[in-house]
C-alpha cells in the first residue's frame, strides 16, 4: 500500500498530481461562488460563512478583510495549483514518457519528490486559513509593501502572509525539480526513430513549458526569499522610507516595492504561457485526431511555440503601466506585447487550417478543443487592448482585466485540461466517460462562461474597479448592479453543472464502459498500449518509431490513421 | 546539473540585478571597504576559492586516467579550501557585525548595504556549504568505487558554478564599495 502511494511511477505520480489539482480546483471554485453570492447580496446573513469563518464573516455577514482573504486565495489555488499543476504535472507526467516510447522520467525518484514537495506546499496554503488572522489579503501578487510589514497591515498579513511565501517557495522549488526532469527527459529518452520532427506537439509543448517554468520560478524564489528576509531580516528591500502603515511611521528606508513588481512579473507573466502551452499542444493533437488530418503547419506551431516562450520573458512591464514607468519604456513593453499576437494568431490559423476541410468527429474532447480555440482568440483580443498603455491608464484595475485573463488564461486552460480529461481518461483508467453527460457539461460551461467573463469586460469598460468587497456604497456602480446579478447567476449555474463532470468522472472510474486499446483512432504511442499502461509502459518490448505523429487520411493508404510505432508492442 | 545550474544562476541574476535596482535608486550607497584590510582580506578569500577550483579540475583530470587515490586526495583539498573560504568569511562577517552592520542597519547610511551584503554573500555562502557536504559524500565514495570520472565531473561543474558566482559577487560587492 505505502509502495502505491510513494510510487516513484511516472503515471501514478501523473495521477497524483490530477488529483492534487483537482481537490484544488473544488476549493478554489466554492471559494468563487463565495465571493460572487458575497458581491449581490453583501447584507445577507449566510450560516455557512458563519460556520467557516466564526470571527471573519461574525453574524453571517462576510467583513471586507474576509472577501480578500478569499480572492487571494481563490487566485493562489487556481494559478499555482490547479493551472501549473494539471497541465504540466499531472498530463505531462503520465503522458510524456509514453508518448516519447521511455518506460519513465529520467529521475523518477526526483519526480516524486516534486509531487510531495507540492503537496506540502499545498497543505502550507490551507493552512493559512487557520492561523490567527487567517489568509492573507494581497491577492495572487503579494505586492508590496502592505505584504512585507506583516500584521499591521491587516489580519491576514501577519502568520497567513508568511505561510503564503513559505508555500510558494515550496512550489517553486517543486516546479524547478519537475522542469529539469522533463527537460532531460525528453533529451536523453527518446525512442529510436522519436527524432524532434516526429515528436507530437503534446511533447513540444511540454518541453517549452519545463524551459519556461525552469527559469521563471528561479526569480520567483528569489523574490521571495526577499519578501521573507524583508519580513524576518529586519530588511527593506521593498520597504521605502517614510511609509506610514495605520497610522505608524515604519522604521525602513531605501527600498522600492517597484523591485517585486519586476521581480514578480519577470515570473508572472511566463506563468499565463506555462499555464496555457501545454493545453495548446494538446489541442492541436486533438483537432487533428478528430478532424482526420495532420496538423496544418507542423513546424510553424513548434516555432510559434518557441516564440512565444521567448517573448513571455520580455513584456513583463505591461503589468506595470501605471506603476509610473517612463512613457519609452511603456513603448517598448507594448511593442514586445503586441508582437505576441503574431505567434498566437499563427497558432490560431493552424488550428483553423487543420479544422479546414476534415470530417469532424464532434466528440466531447472535440467540443472542448473547439471551446478552447474560441475562448482563447476572445480573450487575445482583449489582450490586445490592454497591451496598449493608453488604453491600460483606463482599463487596469478594472473588471476588463479580471474577464480578460479569466478567459485566456483561466477558462482557456481549464477548457484544455477538461479535453485532456475526456481524451486521456481512457487510457489512464481504462474505462471511457459518459459522452451524453460530458456534452451537457460542455454546452452549460462554453455558454456559461462567455455568460461571466463578457460582462465583466462591460463592467470594466464602464469603470468598475476590481477587488472591491461590494458596491453598496458607490453610487456610480449602482446601474452596473444588474450585470453582476448575471454574472453571479451564471456563474452559480456553472459551478453546479462542474458537478455533472465530477459524477461522470467518479461513475465511470468504476462503472464505465471498458476502453479499447485506440477508442479515438489517434496515432501518437500511448495508444499502441493498453488502457491502462502497464508498470514500465510497454511491456519490456522496445519500441521503434517510423513516422510522424500526425499520419492521418494520407492518400493512398488503407487506413485514413498510420501509428508511429514500428510494431504494436504487446 | 547543468539544468539545475541554469536556474540557480538565474536566482542569482535576479537577485544581483535587485542589488543593482536598489543601489541606482538609492541617493548614497555607502562605500566603506578600505583597501586595507578589507578588499586584501576579501582578494585572500577570493583567492582561496579560486585555488579550490584549481584542486577540483586536478581531481577530475585525475579521476579520468583512473587514478582513483589521487583524485580522492585532490577532493579533500577542495573541500578544505571551501572550509577555509567558509571560515575566513565568517571571520569578515563577525568583524562587519562588530562594526554594527546588520541585516538592517549599519553605521554609514543606506540600510540596504546590510541586507544586500549579507543576503546575497549568505546565500553564496549557503552554496558553498552545501558543496562541501556534496563533495564529502563524492569524495568519500570515490576510493571504493561507488562514482564514476562523470559523477566527479558533474561534483566539479556543480563547484565551479559556485566559484563563478564569487567572481561576480567579489567586484560588484566589494571593489565597487571601495573607501573613495
Amino acid at each position: 500500500m505505502l509502495g502505491r502511494i510513494f510510487s516513484t511511477d511516472h503515471k501514478v505520480i501523473g495521477k497524483q498530481y490530477y488529483f492534487l489539482g483537482l481537490a484544488s480546483v473544488l476549493i478554489g471554485l466554492v471559494l468563487s461562488v463565495f465571493m460572487r453570492l458575497h458581491l449581490i447580496y453583501p447584507d445577507r446573513k449566510v450560516k455557512l460563512f458563519e460556520m467557516l469563518w466564526p470571527v471573519g464573516a461574525a453574524g453571517g455577514i462576510m467583513t471586507p478583510e474576509l472577501y480578500l482573504s478569499i480572492m487571494t486565495m481563490h487566485g493562489t489555488l487556481m494559478v499555482f495549483f490547479v493551472l501549473t499543476t494539471v497541465p504540466q504535472g499531472g498530463f505531462g507526467n503520465y503522458f510524456l514518457p509514453i508518448q516519447i516510447g521511455a518506460s519513465d522520467m529520467a529521475f523518477p525518484r526526483l519526480n516524486a519528490l516534486s509531487f510531495w514537495i507540492t503537496l506540502a506546499a499545498l497543505l502550507v496554503l490551507l493552512g493559512a486559513f487557520f492561523v490567527p488572522g487567517g489568509a492573507p489579503l494581497g491577492g495572487w501578487t503579494a505586492y508590496p509593501p502592505l505584504s512585507a510589514v506583516g500584521q499591521i497591515a491587516g489580519p491576514g498579513q501577519g502568520d497567513g502572509m508568511d505561510m503564503w511565501i513559505l508555500s510558494v517557495a515550496l512550489f517553486s522549488i517543486a516546479a524547478l525539480l519537475t522542469s529539469i526532469n522533463f527537460i532531460a527527459t525528453v533529451i536523453e529518452l527518446r525512442a529510436p526513430g522519436m527524432t524532434l520532427e516526429r515528436m507530437p506537439l503534446t511533447v513540444w509543448a511540454w518541453f517549452t513549458t519545463a524551459i519556461i517554468s525552469l527559469l521563471a520560478f528561479a526569480v520567483l524564489l528569489a523574490a521571495g526569499l526577499l519578501l521573507l528576509l524583508d519580513r524576518w531580516g529586519g530588511t527593506s528591500f521593498f520597504l521605502p522610507s517614510g511609509l506610514v502603515v495605520s497610522d505608524r511611521l515604519l522604521n525602513h528606508s531605501g527600498g522600492s516595492p517597484l523591485l517585486w513588481q519586476h521581480l514578480f512579473w519577470f515570473f508572472g507573466h511566463p506563468e499565463v504561457y506555462i499555464a496555457i502551452l501545454p493545453g495548446m499542444g494538446l489541442i492541436s493533437t486533438i483537432l487533428s485526431v478528430n478532424s482526420r488530418r495532420p496538423v496544418f503547419g507542423y513546424k510553424a506551431m513548434v516555432g510559434a511555440m518557441l516564440t512565444i516562450a521567448f517573448l513571455g520573458f520580455v513584456v513583463w512591464g505591461h503589468h506595470m503601466f501605471i506603476s509610473g514607468m517612463s512613457p519609452y519604456s511603456a513603448i517598448a513593453f507594448s511593442v514586445l506585447t503586441l508582437t505576441v499576437g503574431v505567434p498566437s494568431a499563427i497558432k490560431t490559423f493552424n488550428w483553423l487550417g487543420t479544422l479546414w476541410g476534415g470530417r469532424l468527429r464532434l466528440n466531447v474532447a472535440m467540443l472542448f478543443a473547439l471551446g478552447f480555440v474560441s475562448v482563447f482568440v476572445a480573450g487575445g483580443i482583449t489582450g490586445v487592448l490592454l497591451g496598449q498603455p493608453a488604453m491600460d491608464l483606463y482599463l487596469h484595475d478594472t473588471y476588463f482585466v479580471v474577464g480578460h485573463f479569466h478567459l485566456i488564461m483561466g477558462v482557456a486552460a481549464v477548457f484544455a485540461m477538461f479535453a485532456g480529461t475526456y481524451y486521456w481518461f481512457p487510457k489512464m483508467f481504462g474505462r471511457m466517460l459518459n459522452e451524453t453527460l460530458g456534452k451537457i457539461h460542455f454546452y452549460i460551461t462554453f455558454l456559461g462562461v462567455y455568460g461571466i467573463f463578457v460582462p465583466m469586460h462591460v463592467a470594466g469598460l464602464a469603470g468598475n474597479p476590481r477587488r472591491y468587497p461590494d458596491f453598496k456604497e458607490f453610487e456610480f456602480l449602482s446601474d452596473l448592479a444588474w450585470i453582476h446579478t448575471f454574472i453571479s447567476h451564471t456563474s452559480f449555474t456553472v459551478a453546479a453543472v462542474q458537478l455533472l463532470f465530477l459524477f461522470n468522472l467518479f461513475w465511470s472510474l468504476w462503472r464505465g464502459a471498458r476502453a479499447a486499446v485506440n477508442p479515438w483512432e489517434a496515432t501518437t504511442l500511448e495508444w499502441s498500449v493498453p488502457s491502462p499502461p502497464p508498470h514500465d509502459n510497454f511491456g519490456g518490448a522496445s519500441v521503434t518509431v517510423v513516422r510522424g505523429a500526425y499520419e492521418f487520411s494520407v492518400p493512398g493508404r488503407e487506413s485514413d490513421f498510420a501509428m508511429q510505432a514500428g510494431e504494436t508492442p504487446q | 546539473m547543468w539544468l539545475f545550474l541554469v536556474s540557480d544562476a538565474l536566482t542569482f541574476t535576479a537577485l544581483i540585478l535587485s542589488y543593482a535596482f536598489v543601489r541606482v535608486s538609492s541617493p548614497a550607497w555607502p562605500r566603506p571597504f578600505d583597501f586595507s584590510p578589507g578588499i586584501l582580506f576579501a582578494t585572500l578569500m577570493t583567492f582561496v576559492l579560486l585555488t579550490s577550483s584549481l584542486t577540483m579540475a586536478t581531481a577530475v583530470g585525475a579521476m579520468r586516467e583512473g587514478r582513483r587515490g589521487v583524485a580522492a586526495a585532490w577532493i579533500a583539498a577542495t573541500i578544505a579550501c571551501g572550509a577555509l573560504f567558509i571560515a575566513l568569511h565568517l571571520t569578515e562577517w563577525r568583524h562587519l557585525i562588530a562594526q554594527g552592520v546588520t541585516p538592517a542597519a549599519n553605521p554609514w547610511g543606506v540600510p540596504l548595504f546590510g541586507a544586500v551584503f549579507f543576503g546575497l554573500t549568505g546565500l553564496h555562502m549557503a552554496h558553498v556549504a552545501s558543496g562541501i557536504v556534496y563533495l564529502t559524500i563524492l569524495g568519500a565514495g570515490v576510493r571504493p568505487g561507488r562514482f564514476s570520472a562523470e559523477d566527479v565531473e558533474v561534483g566539479g561543474l556543480y563547484w565551479h558554478f559556485v566559484d563563478l558566482v564569487w567572481m561576480f559577487l567579489f567586484p560588484l560587492l566589494y571593489l565597487t564599495a571601495v573607501k573613495p
